[in-house]
This record gives structure tokens, sequence and C-alpha cells, in this order.
């Protein structure tokens, strides 16, 4: 492995198995954020529906608190604060948290697209308020909402190397660390990139398919 | 209680709606007598859809009380105070009335047995297995047996109105409010549409309060027509009487401009 050569195959070669050992912490990360995404997001959207303005307004607080401050600054903060939890766990619940905001706006979008009729059929059913949301409301704006699922999921997929500040050795992390070691960070980023594209791209194209679908 | 022969299924109490500025219904006093099909007509925005919705509880009285039976149902009179009740007794009056509206509403995420059986299960408590009873009695009773387990996107706008009312039938209602059911068909739709509400008319003892601008309509199914102008009940007759020989000027007006 001569240091004078722009690409080494040999490199790009060497760094594979630590990428891949990063990339299924970076898909795990992912998921892990994403159902927290997912279940709290539909939650705040539920409760800011709910009218009730001892609950509404803290909420509203702190989605616009979580939302006005970097992704990066939050990991770091969680990280100081929470010392007792190993950091991946911090950084699944921050990217979670973080992305519940914006979960939230996907299912008010989701919920305000039914329509009004539904709520007066139910109604005019004298369906319990509890029902209405569950058998009525919520599976036809969760419908509406899976391909804002997926986009988001994708995004925040793309921004787990965040985690590198709190010390995950997600991808990202773990081709930082074989460029430390061997001085040579070209091909182990580019590898990093590589890998992204390869998960990103599929999976946008699986979206847009569902987007068509449900349209 | 005042639950007596002569007890009327509805009764509006000098009922007022306001939407703003707007004054639709302004000291409303009408009454339903139990089993009787009434039909409302009247110029387009003179509050018919009102009416209905009030009784559903899908719109709030400014003024006023409506009764169901005799007994107060959104409002009553406490400490010579008008007060609304709350919505747990509110929902037991409502359970007992039932709506079909213009635009199905049908639950699209539910298949159509699925619709029918919603509110008997999760409302009335009936068991599954009789409320899938019940629904495919009603389904044979509105010529849909064979869509039992259709999506309900899958099914014209005729079928699923048949299926709105088969729905609305399940919860065994005592008073069935129809609003412009036939109005957002296509014409040929109409008619299976029509003999489905007309065998109703003629098998049950369902008090029915229809908005319709089909006269033909309202001239087979209801026993009552009440002309409705300006807030206000100005003529109520008979159908044959009211269409052939009506008395007040603006039915004669609204008459002419729709028959
Ligand atoms: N939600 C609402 N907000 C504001 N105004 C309303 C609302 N609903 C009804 N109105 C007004 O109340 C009046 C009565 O409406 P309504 O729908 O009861 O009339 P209608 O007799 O059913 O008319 P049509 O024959 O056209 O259906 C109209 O002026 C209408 O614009
Ligand atoms: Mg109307």
């Amino acid at each position: 492995m001569t240091e004078t050569e722009a690409w080494s195959w040999d490199h790009a070669a060497a760094v594979l198995p630590a990428l891949v050992d990063g990339l299924w912490i970076t898909v795990l990360a992912t998921v892990v954020g994403m159902v927290i995404a997912a279940v709290l997001g539909l939650f705040v959207a539920v409760v800011r529906r709910s009218g009730l303005r001892v609950v509404t307004v803290p909420v509203a607080v702190l989605v616009e608190f979580v939302r006005s401050t970097p992704l990066l600054v939050q990991l770091v903060f969680a990280n100081l604060v929470f010392t007792q939890f190993p950091s991946l766990a911090i950084g699944c619940v921050v990217l979670g948290v973080h992305y519940a905001t914006y979960m939230s706006e996907v299912y008010r979008a989701g919920i305000d697209a039914v329509p009004r009729g539904q709520w007066e059929a139910a109604v005019a059913l004298d369906l319990p308020r509890r029902r209405t949301w569950t058998a009525v409301v919520l599976p036809q704006a969760i419908r509406n909402t899976l391909p804002g699922l997926g986009n988001y999921a994708i995004s925040m997929f793309k921004e787990t190397p965040f985690l590198f500040a709190i010390g995950v050795v997600e991808m990202y992390t773990a081709a930082q660390q074989y460029g430390g070691n061997n001085f040579r960070y070209i091909e182990a980023i580019t590898m990093v990139g590589l890998l992204f594209l390869l998960v990103s791209y599929p999976t946008s194209l699986l979206v847009r398919r569902l987007e068509n679908r449900l349209a | 209680m005042p639950e007596t022969a002569t007890t009327p299924a509805i009764q509006f109490q000098g009922v007022g709606k306001r939407f703003g500025d707007n004054v639709v219904l302004d000291g409303l006093d009408f009454s339903v007598a139990a089993g009787d099909r009434v039909t409302l007509i009247g110029p387009s925005g003179s509050g018919k859809t009102t009416i209905l919705r009030l009784l559903m509880t899908l719109e709030e009285a400014n003024d006023g009380l409506i009764l169901v039976d005799g007994q107060p149902y959104t409002h009553e009179i406490r400490g010579g105070k008008r007060v609304a009740i709350p919505e747990k007794r509110r929902s037991l009056v409502r359970r007992r009335v039932g709506m079909v509206f213009q635009q199905f509403n049908l639950f699209p995420n539910m298949t159509v047995l699925e619709n029918i059986i919603e509110a008997p299960i999760h409302v009335l408590g009936v068991p599954r297995a009789e409320a899938v009873a019940t629904a495919e009695d009603l389904l044979d009773k509105v010529g849909l047996a064979d869509k039992r387990d259709a999506r309900t996107t899958q099914l014209s706008g005729g079928q699923q109105q048949r299926v709105a009312i088969a729905r609305a039938l399940a919860m065994e209602p005592e008073i069935l409010l129809l609003d412009e059911v036939t109005s957002a068909l296509d014409p040929e739709l109409v008619a299976d549409v029509l003999a489905v509400l007309r065998n109703i008319a003629e098998t049950t003892d369902i008090t029915m309060l229809i908005v319709t601008h089909e006269m033909q309509f309202a001239r087979e199914v209801s026993n009552r027509v009440l002309m409705f102008d300006g807030g206000k009940i100005i003529e109520e007759a008979h159908p044959e009487e009211i269409f052939t020989s009506p008395k007040n000027e603006r039915t004669q007006e609204f008459l002419r401009a729709v028959l």
C-alpha cells in the first residue's frame, strides 16, 4: 500500500468490513429512531388537535424548541446530560424526538385530509371519540402519511453521521477511525458515500412508487 | 315520563341558529309525530339542512330547545336558564337518531359489511355474530347481498347510498334523517335508492324527516310536507294537498319553480 496513489483499491477493500459493521448501527439507529418518531409524532399530532389548551400549549412550545435547535447540538447536549445511558440509545432517542416534530406535521396534514363527512358520519352513528380516531380517522390519515414517513426515514438515515459527535461507531465514524489509523481518508469516505447511496436510492424509489400507488 | 302516544318524536321549541350575522333559524317551532314521514321543502339556503344537522348534533343551536320523545336533547331549562346537556346524555338520544348524507360518507377503510356492523358492535354492544347476521339481512333488503365484502370505493354512487341506508338502519333508529340522499346520484341510479326508502316507509314505523328537491319522492314516501322559508314553517299539509293546491303564495311560487 503506497501512500502516493490518489486512489487505492486496497484501502477501499480493507475499510469495507468496518463500514459494513457501521452500516448495521446506522440502520439500527434509523429504524429505532423512526419508530420513536412515528409513534411520538402521532401522539403529538392527536394531542395538538384535542383543543385542550393545557396540553396543546406546552406541546407546541416543546415542538418549536426541538425544531429551532440543531440536531447536532441536541445530540451532544443529551449525551452530556444523560451520561448513565449508552450513546447509541441516546442517539436513537434524540433522532426520534427530533423527527417526531416533523412527523407530527405529516400526520396533521394526513388528519386534515380526512373529509369532514367522515367525522360527521361517525357522530351520526354515535361512535365514541376514541373509536372514531382509531377505526375511522387514523387508518385513513396514516395511509396518507406513508410517503412522508418514508421520506423522513431516508432523511434521518442520511443524518446519522451526526452520531459521530457522541462517539457512536456508525458508518461515518468507522470511516473516520480507519482514516485516522491508516492516514488514508479518501477511500473510506468515498465508500461511505457509496454505501449511503446504495441504501437511500432504492428506498427513495420504493417511496416514490408508494406515493404513486396512493395518489 | 311523558311517553304517551301523543308525545311527538321531534319537537323544536323556539330554536334559533345563526352563523355569524346570518340568522338561519329564528324561533323555529315545529313537531313531528312518531311514525310520521315528513318532507321539508323550501328554497336553497333556507336552513333545511341546518335543521337536520341540529338534530344530529352536528350543529349547536343558539336558542331554544330540541326534544326527542318529549325529552330535552341538546339543552334543557334548569333554574330558569338554558344549559347544555352533557355529551354522555346527548349520546344516549343520538344513538336513536340516524342520518343518511348526500355524499354517503361511508368509511373507505372498511368493507361494506364492516361499515354496517361498526356502530352496532361498538356503540350498542351487539355481539359480532348477531351484528353480522343483521347486516346481512339489511344488505339483502337493499339489494346488495353480493357486495358484503366489497370495498366501498368499488361501488357505484347508488350502491354506496344503499349501503349508507343499511348502515343507518343497523342502529335500529327511531328517527331517520335524510338530506338530499339522491342528489349526488346519476339519474339512472336514483330509482333503486328511492325503492329502498319506499320499502322502509312501508315496512317500518321509523319516523322520517326528509329534505329533498325531488317532489315525486316527497309525494311517494311522506305523509306530510312542511314548506320552510325565511326561518319559519309557512305551510304544512298532506303532499297531495300541498302539491295540488298550495295555500301560501310563497309555496305556490316555490312549487311553480321546481315542479
Ligand atoms: N357551517 C356553516 N357556516 C356558515 N354558514 C352556514 C354553515 N352552514 C350553513 N350555513 C348557511 O346557513 C344557511 C342555511 O343553510 P342550509 O344548508 O341549512 O340550507 P338548505 O335549506 O339546506 O339549502 P339547500 O337547499 O341549498 O341545501 C345558508 O345561508 C348557509 O350559507
Ligand atoms: Mg341542504
